[in-house]
């Protein structure tokens, strides 16, 4: 068994021009930085493991997550959770709404319920699940975010730049608690980012596209 | 075998279905009979909200009566139905029609009797038919068209001039004295653009005025003398349009509106082709309280109002039974109420029964509609061909600048 | 497997938008071709021959019909899209300019014939305008015979149309300026020192204008082709091109069938120079931006522009609502004539009078407007979420065949329609004249929702599909939910577009179809104002209920990231 994200001689072209490769694996519990100047086409990659790439791209080579091949699934099917530099939590759903959007299927609503409010509260948000997403702080939207991602039990994380949006203090706290939570539960964990002071922190191999 | 009898019922349907489908007037009963049930779909000028109410009415009179269901097809052109029923003929659509029942006269039903586009004859088979005054009112000829049967007398129309008393003292009863006035009080006159009904009315009524011998106008034009004959009209048209409301540069675009002018105060003399036009608009706040009617002493044309049936009518059962209704006394008299519409009967009153003849009796005018004896003499409508020639030329004189 | 089979339930959608919008156009032009050129079995005659064109030439109104219908409508667009940028350039972003954006979009859906009526009751020489100011100070105790409505260069004509146009445009622009990041561009150009006007002009404009030149051109090819509006504002002596067709259409004598549709080529070429006149124009006018650009001119003394941009849309909003004041008046006036400013006394009957009718007429108009927008919103949505999923933009091309039906002048191809639903037997009835609208209401459905479907952010998706939610649940649940608000609005504009139809209505309908605004025009043609009053206000009743609704608001009381302006 080939446990961990496989990004297996992946070679990304555009209208025929050669955009990047990478051949790479990270192991559970691994985070690996992926980093390089702003056009080399960090996003278009993410896009590729997540399954959203443009069809104007065309992409050889293969992605496996835990010995499974991801390559032609549809994005749902994948397993891997990404982060954004803004939190995304669905405007028109409250707090617990978003959660319960994450949260995989099965248990009673009850069940359902009492594990939503004890995740808020694990982040201390304990009784915001009524509230309204746009009422809360940026620190508070980013926990809320990564708390809906791993609800939803994914395989494998991808990190899109996520601490660019918070102030340096912010950041520090909000990057220990995604790293802490991804170590916790195992997950391969790929970040794509431009700034030192992230691969640092998060202290694993990292890869320079050119 | 079997494709003979087939291509022989289709041949022998063909032929036999018109004839087996269409109720037959004089077989009253059964056109009653059949009448039940059915909808008819009454294509009907839809700009007058007081005719409107009136073929509403008429709905809930044949609905409770004789079980036909009645639906006004408000049309801004009667042409617009005649059209319809010329696109189905062509589309090959030769039963169930859109168009059931048409208010119809003059030019369009010349043109749909030509094309061979409607049923009938029916009129003369109809029961009220022997109410009809067939001496005295125009029911046998519209526009000098023979009728024929191929449609049904329901209005009388005659024309008159409406003029506002608080402005002009006494009647213009000849074409000279409102040319004379017109002079006088420039820009208070003016009449509908051709080829509006109404407008074209007035060319004609002004044509009979000052025509030499109105007797040539009951043959067709012809190219020989239709210069002489006109020449009158011109050149009372040349001398009264610099006079007109807007000096001819504009012209309202048919009736009502020349009365919304009145309304206005724009203007103070219109043409009306219907004698309690005037009394009705007064009582509906559409006219102020002082506008009169006269006519011309040399007398001014009438005409009858008609309904008839498209040959492919789903419903022509039920069409008969609605065109007798109007012919009923009970209809005409309610026609003829200026509360209601104040159109002219078609029915020979003094010869109804007398509880008929009551309910014209009790009838009150209206302050600004003249007695029957005051309308005088009706004269005859010009040949068609006359009103088609003078409305061209006047597109080609005044409609175009 | 299963991805193929999604692949052609999604093809779908587009395949049968494009049937929808461009099958009755091309079926109703062909139906028209054929008798121009005389082929016409219904009047005994079958081609080809030119002589419908000889007969066209020979009517003494051609030349001048043709000029009023390309002078009117070129001065139409030009002054709605002059007024517009004036407005914009001046006001843009300030309270000003949200205080007329307030005033004018309710305009919007104000039926062309009402504000067509209300005009010409405010400036007609007995009108409402005379009225404030006689006797006592024009000395007028009966109006003055002035020729001020129906004048014949259709001066009068053209205002009535850029008094409509001039909001669509304005509010088109505005939903431009939300894609385009209008307010650096005007901070840049502003710290380089260009005054505010010229700022907006040099680097707002022309993106606003790439964006809203469809638009432009759909007013454009519309004040060409007007028929309700040139038949209330329009000269008469002749009237325009259009008018003429209609009048043609509608003679008892066939013959004139041919000469009618003769005239709809002529009116298509028309249309179709006039936008190449347009093209060459977008080119005059870049150069000679571009030479002031080289030139270095920073246009400070704007204030008088600003100004007259400020008053010609407050003017614009107070003719429109008083207008519509006037017809509400009008709808409960007993006696008025001229110069009272208000009726002599107040009565019901009008409403009594028309009541059922009316009621009628509105069920018959929302039943068609909620099916025909009912079944457009499905199509569009159908084809926006195809081109999201198989990631297709919009090309230029694909832009123009949406704004096709908007740009072929109606009067050109719906009488062939009738004629070709008439061979299918497919006539009468309420389902042909909703597809009739759909040709019509799709248009706009596309335009709303464009917008914003693309503005939405994608990785909300993503986000959603990492979370393990399909195609379908992201659409259901997070995309339409998010995108409500402008849901709405489309649906509304959509309504709107269809209550104010009538030649497909009557049309295609047969007559036997009564909507809200066949009846009005069927009044209209009548001069009552009274009727026109109940019937123009029921009218604009329907158009705007459903703006006026404000669902939004209510739906997403308590979600703050939904409620942005």
């Amino acid at each position: 068994m080939d446990k961990g994200l496989y990004v297996n001689k992946v070679k990304i072209t555009h209208a025929g021009r050669p955009l990047l490769a990478i051949d790479t694996h990270v192991t559970p519990g691994e985070v690996v930085t992926i980093m390089g100047p702003s056009g080399v086409g960090k996003s278009t990659l993410l896009s590729a493991i997540t399954g959203t790439l443009s069809p104007d791209f065309s992409l050889s080579g293969q992605i496996r997550l835990n010995g499974r091949d991801l390559t032609g699934l549809p994005p749902d099917k994948r397993g891997i959770g990404i982060l954004f530099q803004d939190a995304l939590l669905f405007p028109h759903l409250s707090v617990g709404a978003n959660l319960a959007f994450g949260l995989k299927r099965g248990g009673t609503k009850a069940e359902r319920r009492a594990r939503i409010e004890a995740t808020l509260a694990e982040v201390g948000l304990g009784g915001f699940a009524p509230r309204d997403p746009a009422t809360l702080s940026g620190g508070q939207r980013a926990r809320v975010a990564l708390m809906r991602m791993l609800l939803s039990e994914p395989h494998a994380l991808l990190l899109d730049e996520p601490f660019s949006g918070l102030d340096a203090e912010l950041r520090e706290q909000v990057r220990k608690l995604v790293f802490d939570h991804a170590k916790a539960r195992g997950l391969p964990v790929l970040l794509v980012t431009h700034d030192e002071a992230d691969a640092i922190a998060a202290g694993g191999r990292v890869v320079r596209l050119k | 075998m079997k494709h003979l009898a087939l291509a022989a019922a289709l041949l022998f349907g063909a032929l036999a279905y018109p004839a087996l489908s269409d109720p037959n007037p004089a077989e009253w009963e059964a056109v009653e009979a059949e009448a039940h049930g059915q909808t008819v779909f009454w294509h009907a000028w839809g700009g007058s909200p007081t005719t409107n109410a009136f073929i509403e009415w008429v709905g809930d009179q044949v609905s409770g009566r004789f079980g036909v269901t009645l639906e006004h097809v408000k049309l801004t052109d009667t042409a617009d139905a005649v059209t319809r029923v010329l696109s189905e003929k062509q589309a090959g659509k030769d039963t169930d029609g859109a168009v059931d029942l048409i208010w119809i006269n003059g030019a369009n039903f010349a043109s749909m009797k030509e094309n061979s586009l409607l049923f009938g004859p029916f009129a003369e088979d109809l029961p009220n038919w022997q109410y009809v005054d067939v001496e005295g009112k125009t029911v046998r000829t519209d526009f000098t068209v023979p009728v024929e049967g191929y449609e049904a007398p329901w209005a009388m129309a005659q024309v008159v001039f409406m003029y506002d008393t608080a402005d002009i003292p006494t009647p213009l009863p000849s074409a000279a004295e409102i040319l004379d006035w017109s002079k006088a009080n420039p820009g208070r006159f003016t009449y509908p653009q051709p080829p509006d009904f109404l407008g074209t009315t007035f060319l004609k009524q002004m044509l009979v005025e000052l025509v030499d011998d109105p007797e040539v106008l009951s043959r067709p034009v012809s190219d020989t003398n239709y210069a002489d004959v006109t020449a009158p009209l011109w050149d009372f048209l040349e001398d009264i349009t610099p006079t007109l409301w807007r000096q001819g540069r504009a012209y309202p675009a048919n009736g009502p509106r020349q009365i919304q002018l009145m309304n206005d105060d724009e203007i103070d003399l219109a043409i009306s082709f219907s004698p309690s036009e005037a009394s009705t608009a007064i009582a509906n706040y559409e006219l102020p309280a002082t506008v009169r009617t006269f006519v011309l002493d040399k007398g001014t044309i009438g005409n009858a109002s008609f309904v008839a049936i498209p040959y492919n009518s789903s419903a022509k059962a039920g069409a008969m039974v609605v065109a007798n209704f109007l012919m009923s006394p009970k209809a005409q008299a309610h026609a003829q109420d200026p509360e209601v519409l104040g159109y002219g009967t078609v029915l020979h009153v003094e010869s109804l029964p007398p509880e008929d003849r009551a309910r014209f009796d009790a009838l009150d005018l209206g302050i600004a509609t003249l007695s029957p004896q005051m309308l005088g003499d009706v004269q005859d409508e010009p040949h068609p061909s006359w009103m088609t020639r003078i409305a061209e030329d006047w597109q080609v004189r005044y409609g175009v600048q | 497997m299963a991805q193929s089979r999604r692949f052609y339930r999604l093809a779908l959608f587009p395949a049968l938008t494009v049937l929808v919008l461009l099958g009755p156009v091309a079926a109703g032009l062909w139906g028209t071709v054929l008798p121009a050129f005389g082929h016409f079995p219904a009047a005994g005659v079958s081609g080809p021959s030119l002589d419908a064109f000889r007969d066209l030439f020979n009517w003494p109104g051609f030349g001048p019909a043709m000029r009023l219908s390309v002078t009117t409508g070129l001065a139409a667009a030009i002054l709605s899209l002059t007024i517009t940028a004036l407005i914009l350039a001046g006001w843009s972003g300030t309270r000003g300019f949200r205080i007329l954006e307030r005033l004018l979009s309710p305009f919007l859906s104000v039926p062309h014939a009402a504000a067509a009526f209300g005009l010409a009751f405010l400036i007609a020489p007995s009108g409402w305008i005379a009225r404030l100011f006689s006797p006592w100070l024009t000395g007028w105790d009966r109006p003055p015979d002035l020729l001020i409505l129906n004048d014949p260069w259709g001066i009068v004509l053209t205002l009535g149309m850029v008094m409509k146009e001039m909001p669509f445009l304005l509010l088109m622009s505005i939903a431009a300026l939300g894609q385009i990041d209008g307010r650096r561009r005007m901070a840049l150009s502003q710290s380089m020192g260009y005054g505010r006007m010229s700022a907006w002009m040099f680097a707002v404009f022309p993106a606003v204008y790439a964006r809203i030149r469809l638009p432009v051109l759909v007013v454009l090819t519309w004040s060409m082709s007007v028929v309700d509006v040139a038949v209330i504002l329009g000269p008469s002596t002749p009237p325009t091109l259009s008018v003429q067709i209609v009048r043609w259409m509608s003679d008892p004598d066939l013959a004139f069938r041919l000469q009618a549709a003769a005239a709809a080529l002529v009116q298509l070429a028309l249309v179709i120079g006039a936008v190449g006149l347009w093209f060459l124009g977008e080119k005059l006018v870049a150069r000679l931006a571009c030479l002031r650009i080289e030139a270095g001119h920073r246009g400070h003394h704007d204030r008088p522009l600003r100004l007259a941009g400020f008053a010609t849309g407050t003017a614009i909003s107070l003719a429109l609502l008083l207008g519509l004041l006037s017809l509400a008046i009008w709808s409960v006036a007993g006696f008025w004539s001229f110069p009272d400013l208000v009726p002599d006394q107040l009565t019901a009957r009008n409403w009594v009078r028309h009541y059922s009718s009316s009621q009628d007429a509105f069920f018959e108009t929302m039943l068609i407007a909620i099916t025909a927008v009912a079944i457009g919103l499905i199509l569009t949505i159908g084809c926006l979420e195809t081109e999201h999923r198989r990631n297709l933009r919009l090309t230029q091309r694909g832009m123009w065949l949406i704004y096709l039906p908007l740009i072929v002048p109606q009067t050109a191809f719906l009488p062939g329609l009738q004629t070709l639903l008439l061979g299918f037997g497919l006539d009468m009835g309420r389902a042909p004249v909703v597809t009739a609208h759909l040709v019509f209401v799709l248009p706009y459905l596309r335009l709303s929702l464009d917008g914003p479907w693309q503005a939405w952010d994608t990785r909300q998706a993503t986000v959603a599909a990492a979370l393990g939610a399909s195609h379908d649940r992201v659409l259901w649940r997070i995309r339409l939910p998010m995108l409500l608000a402008p849901l709405l609005t489309a649906i509304a504009v959509g309504l709107a577009v269809s209550v104010g139809q009538y030649l497909p209505t009557l049309l295609v309908g047969g007559g036997r179809i009564e909507t809200l605004t066949t009846e009005a025009i069927a009044l209209a043609a009548g001069g009552d104002r009274r009727a026109i009053g109940v019937f123009g206000l029921m009218q604009t009743a329907a158009a705007l209920l459903p703006f006026a609704l404000a669902l939004p608001a209510l739906v997403w009381r308590n979600r703050k990231g939904l409620l942005h302006g």
